[in-house]
């Protein structure tokens, strides 16, 4: 497995099959700056991988905001029971 | 998620409203990290179970080092790793799964390695910055769906909000698995979806 597979094409120009491996990295912004620019300029000129960023950007935006549910009652009963017996210890 | 910071000082002065709503917002997310390491549901509510009451004992102690969410999840890892040597199952982290899983389907690009033809979007709502709430709607199911490391740091990263480094802290990563890991989740999740968007007229 390669870590920073972008690496082996350090002057090629990037191509959409490696971008989708590169998106995580990008949207982390754990990218050497020579490596960013050359995403960056394969993104000004790809509508396909535009949308792919969006689309991952989205989809992290709405895990961020999605709330779980609720826990079971009778856990939350318990639970508050025993915060206030410690309480009253 | 952000901590409040005037949750804790509520919770040690014994505020059962601020305990509850402790309870409630990260419950699920410790059950689904739970999980990864343990073999069935029943199990893993157990471990929840048994870190909320330690967070009740220690709350009196914690110093405040880290984030209350942090110190939290660092209770339940602990447990959970506990209760899985006791089943003796293999902890989930000790790979990464399968080697080169590639985050879209190779068939999907021409060979010069560009898009074969433009990918499916997810939304077709230039504005939102959001998916749209039938996707949403299938995000956890789409996250259970996932191999347990990628299921613990995709939880963690994006559904609890931890930094990297306090996800490789917890999980005893390093920082280029935890990225791999979440980098698989995500595509894996994306791929999850694709079926299920309303196609754009």
């Amino acid at each position: 497995m390669r870590l920073w597979p972008w690496r082996r094409h350090h002057h090629d120009e990037l191509v959409c099959k490696e971008f989708v491996e590169l998106v995580t990295a990008y949207l982390e912004g754990v990218m050497p700056a020579d490596e960013r620019a050359r995403v960056e300029a394969h993104l000004a000129d790809c509508d396909g991988c535009r949308g792919y960023l969006e689309d991952m950007r989205r989809l992290v935006g709405s895990l961020k905001s999605t709330v779980e549910p609720p826990p079971d009652p009778e856990l939350r009963e318990e639970l508050l029971r025993a915060f206030r017996e410690r309480r009253a210890d | 998620m952000e901590d409040d910071p005037a949750l804790l000082d509520r919770l040690r002065a014994g505020d059962e409203a601020a305990f509850d709503e402790l309870v409630a917002r990260h419950d699920g997310a410790l059950r689904r990290v739970a999980r990864t390491y343990v073999r069935t549901d029943a199990a893993a509510a157990d471990v929840v179970q048994e870190t909320w009451l330690g967070v009740i004992r220690g709350l009196g102690s914690f110093e405040g080092r880290s984030s209350l969410r942090t110190w939290i999840f660092r209770i339940l890892v602990n447990r959970a790793r506990t209760r899985a040597l006791r089943e003796a199952r293999d902890l989930p982290f000790s790979s990464l799964e399968s080697d080169d899983e590639p985050a879209v389907e190779p068939s999907a690009f021409g060979r010069d390695g560009r898009w074969a033809s433009a990918p499916p979007r997810l939304d077709a709502e230039p504005e939102s910055k959001l998916l749209s709430a039938e996707l949403r709607a299938h995000l956890l199911e789409a996250v259970d769906g996932l191999p347990p490391a990628q299921r613990a740091v995709i939880t963690l990263r994006d559904l609890v909000g931890l930094g990297a480094d306090e996800v490789c802290d917890l999980l005893e990563l390093t920082e280029g698995n935890q990225r791999v890991l979440l980098h698989r989740a995500r595509s894996r999740v994306r791929t999850a979806l694709l079926p299920l968007r309303e196609v754009a007229s």
